[in-house]
């Protein structure tokens, strides 16, 4: 058996994003080609005979989506008179009640402003809100919570980066690399970024799969590339992109990696001291928490050398008429009063999926998604866009010659919630050369029966919009 | 299913999403406009020719859903021959139905066949797919902009 807390060699990059630490394998055999060294697994066979092993373990877990879906007060209703099946988590997730009733019992007990009051509310909020920081922290594995910095979301976190970090240490003809297949959040700062320092941004593509292509990015890293911006988890494809290999390429250049985490938290098991990023973005919303709470982590050295990214109460030590000192890192860069509550019940999700565990949600939904893929296919009339061997819960597709409007207008008349449109990847489509997708995408509350009836109301749709 | 969506796409806007009435360009066109919702990415563009005050021919191409696209085939065969006053009347009159502010069954004799698109007005995140072609057609004849009219005004 491996052990199930050793960095060293139980728990292991798979040149995909991957880590199993806390996983007890059941396979004997998987477990050996699972303890081989991390550096290693970057050959592409053995990354295939992992990737297979973790659909052979996939197979044999014994999950059960019905458990938990219980929890989810929303979950429990009907859309024009169907039960809702709800398949649009690479949006948002739904929240369990151990988060609604943390935000509902923070407001009713110990609403106050925190590191600012000496009375017993601000304590209590002030200890809640920290606590939650280390909870974030220890989810991903950062050495230390001071690197856990909260924010809006994704968006903020990637944007704090460009102004704070990118301003001071990007100039002109400095070049940063993005891929074809970023979000929109993850490719407009740099562009805001690079026109107003006069850098340059260069993109590696991806293939008809959906994977990145290796060869290009190779050949565009170059002694003026002084970032890497990426994101872990396409929102398009599902493609898992392999990250340790990417921060590996980089780091050997000395060149700073970003990965926007968006999709890949929610649903992987993320340790940034394996994966080796500089600065990691990522949303409460699309894990179980609220909205308009998310994070940025980023190694200390970073941060230390950071500017502040917005001026205000919380972010000073102290303030003269004409200056201001700064605080310390992480509330350098939290100016003003925070998302307290926000905060707090994000704690409070990550609770809840750490009862589930995150390997147990990765290779449920590994399941779920192979199934889907599978179910789906049986209709010819169907396009999926990207077949990574490497993927996550996230599905894109056109059904015949209908606009995922009308395909989603009619799902939704069923009581499904899927995505129609350019999922935040206009430049995705337009290489795709279509207008728009259809997308489901899902979390462990999913289940087979879901896929079953979605793939049932997708033959309806044939019938019904091209008779 | 509602028969709300069984009415917002009945059979004549499944036929004109199918095969669309006034679809291409047009070589001879004194109008050309293209029109998208940013949101969902419609996109359409719209060719005109004008005499004097009467639209004389017109054609569109263009992705989008089939409520946009049969909208723009059902106003193309609408306004064909119309003088730009009165389109300008029926535009406001689209609307209005549409976006639920009159009652269809009012106007039953003034609408025509833009009558099958009044099932629109139930479901308001719909209304900017009917009625985008006709904005473009607007601003078109009216050149407010030589270049792009979105939905997001
Ligand atoms: C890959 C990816 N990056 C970034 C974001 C933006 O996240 P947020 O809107 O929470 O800032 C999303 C969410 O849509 C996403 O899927």
């Amino acid at each position: 058996m491996a052990s199930e807390h050793d960095v060293g060699s139980g728990a292991f990059a798979v040149g995909i994003y991957l880590t199993f630490s806390e996983f007890s394998f059941k396979n004997e055999s998987i477990s050996v080609a699972f303890q081989a060294n991390p550096t290693e697994l970057c050959i592409c066979n053995k990354e295939r005979i992992i990737v297979e092993a973790i659909k052979e373990i996939a197979k044999s877990i014994d999950f059960d989506p019905y458990r938990y879906r219980k929890d989810f007060p929303v979950l429990e209703q009907m859309i024009h008179g169907m039960p809702l099946v709800y398949l649009d988590n690479a949006a948002t997730t739904q929240k369990p009640n151990a988060v609604i009733n943390t935000i509902v019992n923070y407001y009713k007990r110990d609403n106050a402003n925190v590191h600012r009051a000496i009375h017993q509310l601000g304590e209590r909020a002030t200890l809640a809100f920290e606590e939650a920081r280390k909870k974030i922290a220890a989810f991903i594995n950062a050495p230390s919570s001071r690197q856990i910095i909260f924010t809006r979301g994704t968006t903020e976190s990637i944007n704090l980066v460009a102004s704070a970090w990118g301003e001071k240490f990007i100039s002109e003809g400095d070049e940063i690399i993005l891929t074809e297949m970023e979000h929109h959040s993850n490719l407009v700062p740099w562009q805001l970024l690079a026109k107003k320092v006069g850098a340059k941004l260069k993109f590696i593509p991806f293939t008809e799969s959906g994977v990145l292509d290796f060869e290009v990015f190779e050949r565009i890293l170059s002694n003026r590339t002084r970032l890497v911006a990426i994101t872990s988890m396409s929102n398009v494809f599902g493609t898992i992109n392999p990250i340790k290999r990417i921060t590996r390429m980089a780091k050997d250049r000395g060149i700073p990696v970003l990965l926007d985490g968006a999709q890949s938290v929610p649903h992987l098991p993320t340790d940034v001291q394996i994966l080796d990023c500089d600065f990691l973005a990522f949303s409460g919303h699309k894990m179980l928490g609220p909205t308009g709470i998310g994070v940025l982590y980023a190694k200390i050295n970073y941060l230390e050398n950071m500017r502040p990214y917005q001026g205000g109460g919380e972010m000073i030590q102290s303030v003269w008429l004409e200056r201001s000192t700064w605080n310390e890192i992480p509330h350098k860069f939290e100016a003003g009063t925070p998302n307290i509550a926000g905060a707090i019940a994000f704690g409070a999700a990550i609770d809840y999926l750490n009862r589930i565990g995150m390997s147990q949600i990765t290779l449920y939904e590994q399941e779920l998604t192979t199934y889907a893929l599978n179910r789906m296919s049986e209709i010819d009339e169907i396009v999926i866009y990207g077949n990574a061997p490497e993927r996550g819960g996230v599905i894109s597709f056109n059904l015949g010659d209908i606009h995922p409007h009308d395909l989603s207008h009619f799902l939704d008349q069923q009581g499904i919630a899927v995505r129609a449109g350019h999922h935040c990847a206009q430049p995705i489509m337009r290489k795709l050369d279509i207008a728009a997708t259809t997308r489901a995408s899902f979390y462990f509350y999913n289940t087979k029966e879901e896929i079953d009836y979605l793939v049932d109301k997708l033959k309806e749709a044939l019938k019904f919009f091209s008779p | 299913m509602d028969s709300e969506f069984r009415e917002l796409y009945q059979e004549i806007i499944l036929d004109h999403n199918r095969s669309p009435k006034n679809y291409g360009s047009l070589k001879d066109a004194t109008h050309r406009l293209e029109g998208q919702n940013p949101l969902c990415g419609d996109h359409y563009v719209i060719y005109l020719k004008v005499e004097g005050d009467v639209v004389k021919d017109i054609r569109f191409e263009g992705k989008g859903c089939a409520i946009s696209k049969s909208s723009a085939s059902v106003m193309s065969e609408f306004v064909k021959g119309k003088k730009i006053s009165e389109i300008d009347k029926y535009f406001e009159l689209f609307k209005k139905i549409v976006r639920g502010e009159l009652d269809p069954a009012e106007y039953m004799d003034k609408l025509g066949k833009l009558a099958v698109f009044a099932g629109v007005s139930e479901f308001p995140i719909r209304v900017k797919c009917a009625t985008l072609p006709w904005h473009t057609l607007h601003s078109a004849i009216h050149s407010k902009t030589k270049e792009k009219v979105t939905t997001e005004e």
